[in-house]
This record gives structure tokens, sequence and C-alpha cells, in this order.
């Protein structure tokens, strides 16, 4: 009988890590920021049916990177759980943390225990009630690596460069539209050409709406926010 | 944790909250079972009154009183028994007030658990469908006295127009052409529905109709409480339109149920 052959583990994980990375950087990228009333995301993408961005509980919103099948399970599994969780106790009971706890754990088994790992990286946000209180923003990678980020974050190809235009930029209390063109711009940073508003899916979490924060913003609104 | 996401994803063909709820947290699940024959619940429970639901112009109206009963006590004075089931429908209550409030919180969930899986709401239609299995559900229960019974109504995207459904006890349900009643006032109110109901009522005519019903029903069932000048308590009224769920302001309630007053003590006093 043949010897199977042996890996170590470390080069195992070295070429998992490798793979998934591979497979991120290929996607497009997505930014969120803080502005005055919540917390905007920004994703290059083309299609309007196929969204990156989407509505969790109240005030949590979800966006993620890479293979969209992948991605997408794991969005319905947040709805799944935010949504027992909120039946179970009350809807105040579900946060982000716990939500981004549970993608860390479920992204950690499935990067040891499975042959393929997700390509994808995962932001879970969350603004304050009306009691006061911070943003939140997760930043959970392909490994179950679980980041919090303060008033930014940017993932998916060339995450860095757009990273770097945001540290340079960002403010505190900026306007909407303000925020919005500061996205545009650092996701631009990685392309040759300009952005135009049907290569974007915006979402706000805006807090002055009642209980649901969640809103897309559509093509008209898009275009007069870019041009203030 | 790995092992029930991993279910969470099998499972990916359903997009119901309650098929979910079933299979990952069964003991969530609102069933009232009891072992044994009781015909009757041995113990007094809550129950709501009178609930109505009328088409006006531009959507649907809805209201109900705000008492709960338990046998000839109140059990409650300020019960809400309309409530908001999602941005352009709503759903009334009437039986008995624990299963009726757990119910229109699955309910409730049910439908923003689809729409935020699918990215688009469910038809009317498929709303009023999904209440009647929850009903149905609900079965078993009902056989042994607690009973559920909505009414369900919102805007109508496709036909540009207010609907009504009314279910009974075993989740048959049935569309309203104009409106409709129920609840221990639920026969009174039908009758003064009848009586002042016409097309085409505008959303203050529909708000004064309704109230009409509601005082209507308070007079002539022990169970139904009419408006309450002394303590402050008012029938919840509703409207749903084309622009969504609006709750009608306390304010604008107390005074159409002021002037609904006055006018009787005026027609007694002549």
């Amino acid at each position: 009988m043949p010897l199977p052959y042996y890996v170590s583990p470390e080069q195992i994980m070295k070429d998992k890590a490798e793979y998934a990375r591979k497979g991120i950087a290929r996607g497009r990228s997505i930014i969120a920021a803080e502005y005055r009333d919540g917390i905007l995301l920004v994703a290059e993408n083309p299609s309007t049916l196929l969204h990156k961005t989407s509505e969790i509980y109240d005030r949590i919103a979800f966006a993620g990177v890479g293979k969209f099948n992948e991605f997408e399970n794991l969005r319905i599994a947040g709805v799944r759980h935010a949504d027992l969780r909120g039946y179970a106790y009350s809807r105040g009971d579900v946060t982000a943390k716990a939500l981004a706890n549970a993608y860390s754990q479920a992204l950690g088994s499935i990067f040891t225990q499975d042959i393929k790992p997700f390509e994808v990286e995962v932001l879970v946000v969350e603004v304050p009630d009306r009691n006061g209180g911070k943003n939140e923003i997760y930043h959970i990678l392909y490994d179950g690596t679980i980041e919090d980020e303060v008033h930014y974050a940017a993932m998916g190809g060339q995450a860095e460069e757009i990273r770097q235009v945001l540290t340079e930029n960002f403010q505190e209390g900026m306007t909407l539209a303000q925020a919005l063109q500061l996205g545009v711009r650092a996701l631009t940073v990685t392309q040759n050409k300009a952005l135009n508003p049907s290569d974007l899916e915006v979402a706000v979490l805006d807090q002055t709406r009642e209980r649901r924060k969640f809103r897309r913003i559509g093509a008209e609104e898009l275009k007069q926010l870019l041009e203030r | 944790m790995h092992e029930s996401w991993r279910s969470g994803f099998a499972n990916y063909l359903t997009t119901s909250f309650v098929d979910l709820l079933r299979a990952e947290s069964p003991h969530l699940l609102p069933t009232f079972v009891t072992e044994g024959e009781a015909e009757v619940p041995p113990i007094a429970i809550p129950h709501g009154t009178t609930i109505l639901a009328l088409k006006c112009r531009d959507g649907v109206v809805m209201a109900g009183d705000r008492q709960a009963t338990e046998g000839f006590q109140i059990a409650h004075r300020r019960i809400e028994k309309v409530y908001k089931a999602d941005e352009t429908s709503a759903i009334a209550i009437a039986g008995a007030a624990g299963p009726s409030i757990d119910m229109v919180r699955l309910f409730q969930t049910e439908l923003e658990h689809y729409e935020k899986v699918e990215g688009e709401n469910l038809s009317l239609e498929g709303k009023a469908n999904k209440l009647a299995q929850m009903i149905r559900m609900n079965l078993p229960a009902a056989m042994q006295g607690l009973v559920v019974i909505p009414i369900f109504a919102g805007y109508d995207d496709k036909t540009g127009q207010g609907r009504i459904f009314m279910y009974d006890v075993t989740g048959g349900r049935y569309e309203e052409r104009d409106h409709y009643a129920t609840g221990s006032g639920g026969k009174d109110a039908r009758n003064s529905l009848k009586r002042l109901y016409r097309k085409e009522l505008d959303r203050q005519e529909a708000i004064r109709v309704a109230l009409e019903a509601l005082t209507d029903a308070a007079e002539e069932d022990v169970g139904t409480a009419g408006p309450d000048f002394v303590k402050g308590i008012f029938p919840s009224v509703k409207v749903i339109t084309r622009a969504g769920f609006e709750e009608v302001p306390e304010d604008e309630v107390r005074r159409v149920s002021e002037a609904i007053v006055g006018q009787r003590r005026e027609e007694a006093a002549s």
C-alpha cells in the first residue's frame, strides 16, 4: 500500500489562506464609513438585482465580498440568526456583536475543517439605538479572524489602497453626500476609469429612520448626491 | 455552532420563518395543545372583543376597541388589537388574547423575514394565505377554546385598492367586498357598518364610520368598551393606503369620538 503524502499543517493552512485571498482579491470592493446620521455602505456592483449589501435586522446591516453564493449563504444565515433571536427574546437583544461572533465561528470552522475555505469577507455594521452609544463595524475574514474597525472599513480586492484614501480623508460628522463622495473616490483608486452611478450599490443605516434603519439609495437619489 | 449553521444552509429551500422555527426551535412555536380532553379551558383567560375593517377610497381603515375581558371581569383596558403587519398591511385580532398576540408576532416576523431573505415583499394574497395556514396550525388549541379570529387587510399594489380578508377557526379564508367586523360585538358593529357604509368614503368619513360602529358595539355588547373620556382611552384606528400604514393620532380619534357622543346626546335629548 502506498503511503499517503504527508503535508504539514502549516502548509495546508498557508495554501488555503492563499487560495481564499486570491479569490477575494479578484472580486470588487466595498467600503463602510460613518456619516452624521449613521453608516454608509458603498459597493462597486453593476448588478441591480444581486446585492452585496443587505438588511439583517432593525439596526444591523451586512456587506459581503468574494464569491456571491458563499456570502449570500452567510447573509441568509445571518437573517435567520437575527430573526430567531429577536423572536425568542426581544428586538433590542439582537446585536451585531453576537452576529459577528457567529460569522467568525462559522468561517473559522469552515476554514479549518473543509477542503475548500470560503472566499469571502463580510462586514457587520450596527448603529446605536436612541439611548446613545457608538456605531459598531465588524470585519470578518475568510478564516474567521474578526476585527472591530473604527469610523470606516474597506474590504475586497486592493483594500489596502482604498483604506489609505479613507485614512487620509475621513472626517467625523460628514454629511451623506460628503461621505458618499469620499467613498466613491476611495473605490476609484483601484480603477483606471471613473465610476458611474450605475456601477455602484449604495445603502445606509440611517438613524433618523423609525425602527428599520436600513435603506437602499436608488439611482436617482445617488446621482443627486454625487453631483452635490 | 458550525453544525447548526450547516443545518441552516441545508434547509435553504424555505424562506418561511415558521418553517425555520419548527426546524430550529420548535419549543418557540405558539401551540397550546394540552393532554386530555378539556373542552373549555379550566381557567379564565383574557379575550379581545370587537374589531372591524372597511374599505375607503384610498385603501382600508381598521379599528378595534381597547378592552380585554376575562369572563365577566375586565382583564385589560388598554390592550391593542390592531397591529401593523408590514408597510402595507395590518392584522386585527379577536379571541383568546395570549395566542392572538403570539400569532401576530409570528406573522410580523414571517413577513419581515421573507422580505429580507427574498429582497421583495410577499403579495397581499400570499400574506393572507400565510395567515390562514397559521390559523389552521392553531386549530387543536381552538378546539379547546383558545380561538383566534383575525381580520387581515391591506393595500394591494397589484389591484390598486384596499382588500379585506376574514377567517374562520379552521383557517378558511374569505375575502370581504366592503367591510367586516368580528369579535363579541362583531354582529352589532356589522349592522352599523351595513347602515353607514358607502363606496368611496374619504379618510375622515371612513374613520367616523369605524368609530360609529365601535360605539354601537359598545352599547350592545358587554365585552366591548366605548370611548372612555374619564380615563382617556380611545379605540385604536389605523389607515392603510398606497403611502403605507398610518396610525390615526389619539387626538383625532378623541375629536371624532366626542362628535359622535355629542350627536347622540342631542338625539337622546330631543
